[in-house]
């Protein structure tokens, strides 16, 4: 059966250029970037090249990089990091965190870990869009506030957050400015120094990178508590043998997207643009997230009276793999907070559907998902009590 | 996905048995609640005591799916007081088993079908 993968949110396929600039770093070059030898040291040039790469997409210097395990270890150095410290300090700041009620759980989840330490937490509401308000910010900033977390763009409904505005803000007060990258990277331009961005985390095999790996963008002169201890790698801060090969692909995933992104950019918003278009003609048919200030390739609905989990197995048995923010489908057996954060009462997240598009995706595709969705919805609103039409 | 469906439970998902409504119905019971995501309304029609005919709609995940395929099959020919005990271990073996985070969703059905039959005799009073 013909299989279209419209889940490249969830992850990527690695570029066969990123498998091939990988593999000699398995056997050929195998050396410990750490050790003084020819062995280590052309390990250790070839990941000093990746950081290179890596905060080329970010318009930041090599020495602001740091190499982790992925997105959720880069929030979590990030902001424990930032919060550890502030708490040794004898200057410190204060205790309070700022941010969002729609961020990813390696976001919440740590800050969440922080408050259970004394720490005080502010979560900002978000409008129905999923974009939080500049006003809401400001007046949540007191003079206990150090750090403010919150995503540069919504890994469920694809929203982009006013980044701009949140750092020229976190700047104003002296206030440090963390953001979850992940989704972001490659699919929008970003530029830290501009957008007076502190710390951003990034992650390796949601830009067609391996998996297990990821970076933390420091700015120069911001100083974190490292939550590893070792062998003192990455300043002290991140202790752990370099993963050569990921740190290999990673960057060259960087590189390529850096050189792509206008390509992958235009192509990916045609397409959204039209599965949109099309989707949107079933009947009771929502779109959910902002109509522009989204991510050029999420596209996520939600369908009256069908249930996501449903959606993700039908469209599944079709060759569609998608996603959903429906209850049934977590592990917590509850209703996205994502969804719940916008106004979306239970019944209309639990019939929610996520296609987030990728390189790899054509107009066939397109085509075929506005041929099959509507049958698919159809056919579970004929099972559907709640369904009266 | 927290755990996959076994090939039984994807095809009465896929290929529901007993869907629908039965406009003369002699008991109908709704059970579950949209808010968590199910919903399950049950008909049947009853003859000598049995259930002769029994159709559902469901509003929920696969598994909710699939349980109200099995379980009005096993219920199907039954007198009422067997398709009283119908219980949620018996829709989940007939499946081959359910993942532990969806065996929630059998009692659904078992449920249903209970308030099907009170609302059938009930109104028989």
């Amino acid at each position: 059966m013909k299989r279209i993968y419209m889940d490249y949110s969830a992850t990527t396929p690695v570029d066969k250029e990123v498998i091939n600039e990988m593999t000699p770093y398995f056997d050929k070059y195998f050396g410990n970037p750490s050790s003084i030898h020819s062995y280590g040291r052309e390990a250790y040039e070839a990941i000093e090249k990746s950081r290179s790469k890596i905060a080329g997409i970010l318009n930041a210097d090599a020495d602001e990089i740091i190499f982790t395990s992925g997105g959720t270890e880069s929030d979590n150095l990030g902001i424990m990091g930032v919060a550890y410290l502030n708490k040794d300090k004898r200057n410190s700041k204060g205790n309070n965190i700022i941010t969002s009620t729609i961020e990813h759980p390696a976001v919440l989840e740590t800050c969440k870990h922080l408050e259970k330490q004394g720490f005080n937490i502010k979560y900002l509401p978000v409008d129905n869009y999923g974009l939080i308000r500049n006003e809401d910010l400001e007046e949540a900033i007191s003079k206990d506030t150090f750090l403010i977390t919150i995503m540069y763009a919504n890994n469920e409904i694809g929203t982009i957050e006013p980044i701009n505005e949140i750092g020229r803000i976190a700047n104003k007060y002296d206030v440090l400015f963390h953001t979850d990258g992940v989704q972001a990277v490659c699919k929008t331009p970003i530029d830290v120094e501009k957008s007076n961005i502190d710390l951003l985390s990034i992650s390796s095999h949601k830009i067609y990178g391996p998996k297990g790996v990821g970076a933390l963008y420091i700015k120069k002169g911001v100083k974190i508590h490292p939550l590893t201890y070792g062998g003192g790698h990455e300043k002290g801060l991140r202790s752990s043998t370099y993963n050569t090969p990921g740190i290999i692909g990673l960057g060259k995933a960087c590189e390529l997207g850096k050189s792509r992104l206008k390509k992958d950019m235009s192509h990916l918003k045609n397409l959204r643009d039209k599965l949109i278009k099309n989707t949107l003609k079933i009947e009771s048919s929502y779109l959910n997230g902002h109509p522009t200030k989204r991510l050029v390739n999420n596209a996520h609905f939600c369908f009256e009276a069908t249930e996501g989990e449903s959606l993700n197995l039908m469209l599944d048995e079709k060759g569609i793999a998608s996603a959903t923010g429906s209850a049934c489908s977590s592990k917590k057996l509850q209703a996205s907070h994502v969804l719940t954060a916008i106004g979306l009462n239970p019944e209309k997240a639990h019939g929610s559907l996520r296609l987030t598009l990728g390189r790899g995706n054509t107009e066939q595709d397109v085509k075929y998902v506005a041929k099959v969705l509507p049958e698919v919805v159809n056919n579970l609103r004929k099972l559907s009590p709640l369904w009266n039409r | 996905m927290a755990d996959n469906y076994n090939e039984k439970v994807k095809d009465h998902f896929l290929n529901p048995r007993n869907v629908g409504e039965i406009r003369d119905a002699d008991g109908i019971g709704t059970v579950g609640n949209p808010i968590c995501g199910d919903i399950m309304t049950i008909y049947i029609k009853v003859k000598n005591n049995k259930i002769k005919d029994i159709k559902f709609k469901t509003f929920g995940c696969a598994a909710a799916i699939a349980s109200s395929s099995i379980g009005t099959e096993l219920v199907k020919g039954k007198t009422l007081d067997e398709a009283m005990k119908l219980s949620r271990d018996d829709v989940a073996n007939e499946l081959g088993g359910l993942p532990a985070i969806k065996l929630h969703c059998s009692n659904l059905v078992s449920d249903a079908v209970r308030e099907a039959i009170k609302d059938y005799r009930k109104r028989k009073k």
